[in-house]
């Protein structure tokens, strides 16, 4: 559909109230046609819709040393497209530095869930284009940003993206610089590597690579000179919508926005052609064009899988033909291992999604679907709102771009959780054989042969624990969120302890898969946080971590245990769990339910099939 | 033409400013629409800049006193 047309037929519907249909239009429109003109429209289009959507509010701040104002209704149409609300805060012209240095900045007052520092060579080390020493301006930018960094450590737990410097287009010594062994180039990699090191001391400081992304979209047409020298803005105006796309790949992950599964279709997606139609040997898919475009894709896809997103397949097929390819077909780089779970049949897309999503245990806000066909992808989007729907291109050879250039599938950490996630559902399907031939339910918690690490959050733990509190939605009594600065800034708190919990069985070592969060308020000690991935849950491993805090807190001296059950949307399948564990309702509110547990008394125990070890103090 | 791009100029210009694109003609400029400041300035040129593939030089930027002139000059550069 053309672009006037789909606009006015958004108007049209914001106008008759029809929101959901607005919606999925204004999608389509962002991801088609995604720009500087088109930005106003969608940002006021979007703003319409705000109260119906589910978005998720994030503050940000932009740092800098150049013009940015207009990049921020891009960005904001970027974040409304991916189910995030932003305020952003841009900082004065060159005052980062004081901006970062005192702790009663406008930047801190803003109270920031993120901060952009975007600084360029040019503004923070005119010497490195003007062939100076070059050893001395690397220590000293290394210098101011090690402080900055600290500064903003010290002042602040939000999340820092940092932009690195990058390479001069001309060199000022020309070629010779090239034979130089101190030359230019060398000392901006230099202050880029210091940086990195500089980022590894600290939690949540990222760095965004702006010399990659300048040189991906071309040097030489990536500024607009005339644009630099009259208005201080570096990027060309068909330019400014890929810092925008830049920047929305660190803020999706840091707003919670992101796909645990991607549910891909087959024919024409992963291979050329109809593998019902064309048969094994008239498919394409192989290192030759046109078969490499769908190789690439693949490619794409395993690399999501391991950053521990997890692959599916959602396909109109005959199950055995689509078997067939995926098993035996030479070009197939995905293996049939590679996919968590499969629906191969005529059902339409939207009941697919929905099954695997459900069999997954996942929400479906956490699954993105990637179909070459723009009718599917348009029922997913009208039936499934909250399905992340990749938009493909018509040609593809942009397949496996597209991908790789969603914001939802970005991680700014990963978890050896995270790059096993595969392995551990394998194992799960094992465990619900096992289930189902156990004659009772304590033959089979028996035979899964369980061991719990209780342990207090050290430094290598941290980010997967807050990584937990971030994406943990059923079993979840509090559904607080937290950063890994928060975590970090809590485990230091007197009086609060935080606890993890590593589960292994016979199948599989499930990795750290729970948090308990409490905190010591005289004789009473409450739980702030308590979850379980859904990985674990319904196998006692929930009575397990309650037993052992109930133990600890007494041994501590504490007379009564409390917590509070505050119902989500989600976190349904926690509901019972103070009941179920002896603990009397205190008071109830629209809120949630305040819950008391009488240490002097009774406590639960933890379960005989479960064995626990609790680990020493921190570390 | 030049009333085509003049209507599309006020197309984009209404977008940025967050208005409706009927209130604003050829004699629209910064004095009468309050939105149009020196940063949506900015936004508008590099809009039009986008949606056509043109560049606007400095002393161009600030020859654009209303929404005919710069429609004037976006016809200059792409016919």
């Amino acid at each position: 559909m053309e672009l006037s047309d789909l606009r006015h037929e958004i108007e049209e519907l914001l106008a008759g109230g029809e929101w959901r249909e607005a919606s999925w239009r204004l999608q389509v429109l962002w991801d088609k046609h995604g720009s500087a003109p088109l930005a106003g429209f969608a940002v006021t289009a979007y703003s319409r819709l705000r109260d119906q959507l589910k978005l998720a509010s994030h503050r940000c701040a932009i740092l800098r040393s150049f013009t940015v104002e207009p990049i921020v209704p891009i960005l904001k149409a970027c974040a409304f497209r991916w189910g995030i609300d932003l305020d952003i805060h841009v900082g004065e012209f060159n005052a980062y530095a004081q901006e970062l240095l005192d702790g009663s900045s406008r930047l801190y007052a803003f109270h920031p869930d993120s901060v952009i520092l975007a600084v360029r060579t040019h503004d923070l080390a005119p010497e490195l284009e003007q062939g100076a020493s070059y050893a001395e301006v690397v220590d000293r930018v290394t210098g101011q940003y090690a402080g900055w960094i600290r500064a903003f450590r010290g002042n602040s737990t939000a999340s820092l993206i940092v932009h690195t410097l990058e390479r001069p287009a001309i060199t000022t010594q020309g070629v010779y610089d090239s034979q130089l062994m101190d030359n230019q180039a060398n000392a901006i990699e230099q202050i880029n590597r210091n940086l990195r090191k500089l980022a590894a001391e600290h939690r949540g400081i990222y760095f965004l690579d702006y010399d990659a992304l300048v040189a991906r979209h071309g040097r030489e047409h990536w500024g607009d000179e005339r644009k630099w020298l009259s208005v201080r803005l570096p990027v060309a105006a068909a330019n400014l919508i890929y810092m925008a796309q830049e920047w929305m790949k660190f803020l999706a992950p840091l707003a919670g926005r992101q796909a645990k599964c991607v549910a891909v279709d087959l024919d024409n997606t992963l291979w050329g052609g109809v593998i019902g139609e064309d048969g094994m040997a008239g498919i394409q898919l192989g290192p030759e064009y046109p078969g490499a475009a769908y190789q690439a894709m693949q490619r794409a896809l395993l690399d999501l899988s391991r950053r521990g997103i997890l692959l599916a397949v959602s396909s109109k097929n005959n199950p055995q033909d689509a078997w067939e390819v995926l098993r035996d077909h030479p070009g197939m780089l995905l293996e049939p291992e590679d996919f968590t779970a499969m629906r191969t049949n005529w059902n339409d897309k939207a009941q697919s999604l929905r099954e695997i999503a459900a069999e997954l245990n996942i929400g479906l806000d956490a699954m993105a679907f990637v179909d070459d066909n723009p009718l599917e992808r348009q029922q997913v989007r009208e039936q499934l709102p909250e399905v992340m729907v990749v938009e493909l291109p018509s040609d593809p050879l942009q397949y496996a771009r597209s991908v790789r250039d969603c914001p939802v599938f970005e991680r700014l950490t990963l978890s050896d959780e995270d790059r096993q996630r595969g392995t551990y559902y394998a194992a799960e399907r094992e465990r619900q054989a096992l289930e189902q031939s156990a004659p009772t339910r304590e033959d089979f918690y028996r035979s899964l042969a369980q061991e719990a690490e209780i342990a207090p959050v050290n430094a290598l733990t941290l980010a997967r624990v807050a990584q937990l509190t971030q994406k943990t939605n059923q079993f979840n009594l509090t559904t607080r969120r937290y950063t890994e600065q928060q975590i970090a800034e809590l485990a230091r708190r007197p009086g609060w302890r935080l606890l993890s919990i590593q589960v292994r069985d016979r199948y599989a070592d499930n990795g750290l898969v729970g948090v308990a969060i409490t905190c010591d308020r005289g004789a009473v000690c409450e739980i702030d946080t308590f979850l379980l991935s859904c990985r674990v849950i319904g196998r006692t491993i929930e009575t397990a971590l309650i037993a052992s805090l109930a133990e600890e807190a007494r041994a501590r001296g504490a007379r009564r245990l409390d917590g509070w059950f505050l119902p989500t949307k989600k976190n349904a399948p926690a509901k019972d769990f103070f009941a179920q564990h002896r603990f009397q309702l205190i008071s109830e509110s629209a809120e949630g339910q305040h819950w008391g547990l009488d240490l002097t008394s009774a406590e639960p125990r933890v379960p005989q099939w479960v064995r626990v070890f609790v680990a020493a103090e921190k570390v | 033409m030049n009333g085509d791009i003049l209507s599309e100029v006020c197309g984009v210009a209404a977008d940025v400013f967050a208005i409706d694109a009927l209130s604003l003609t050829g004699a629209s400029s910064p004095e009468q629409i309050e939105a149009w400041d020196s940063v949506q300035h900015l936004s508008l040129v590099l809009a039009l800049e986008d949606k056509y593939g043109i560049q606007f030089a400095p002393e161009e930027m600030e020859r654009m006193k209303d929404l005919g002139a710069i429609a004037t000059l976006v016809r200059t550069k792409i016919t």
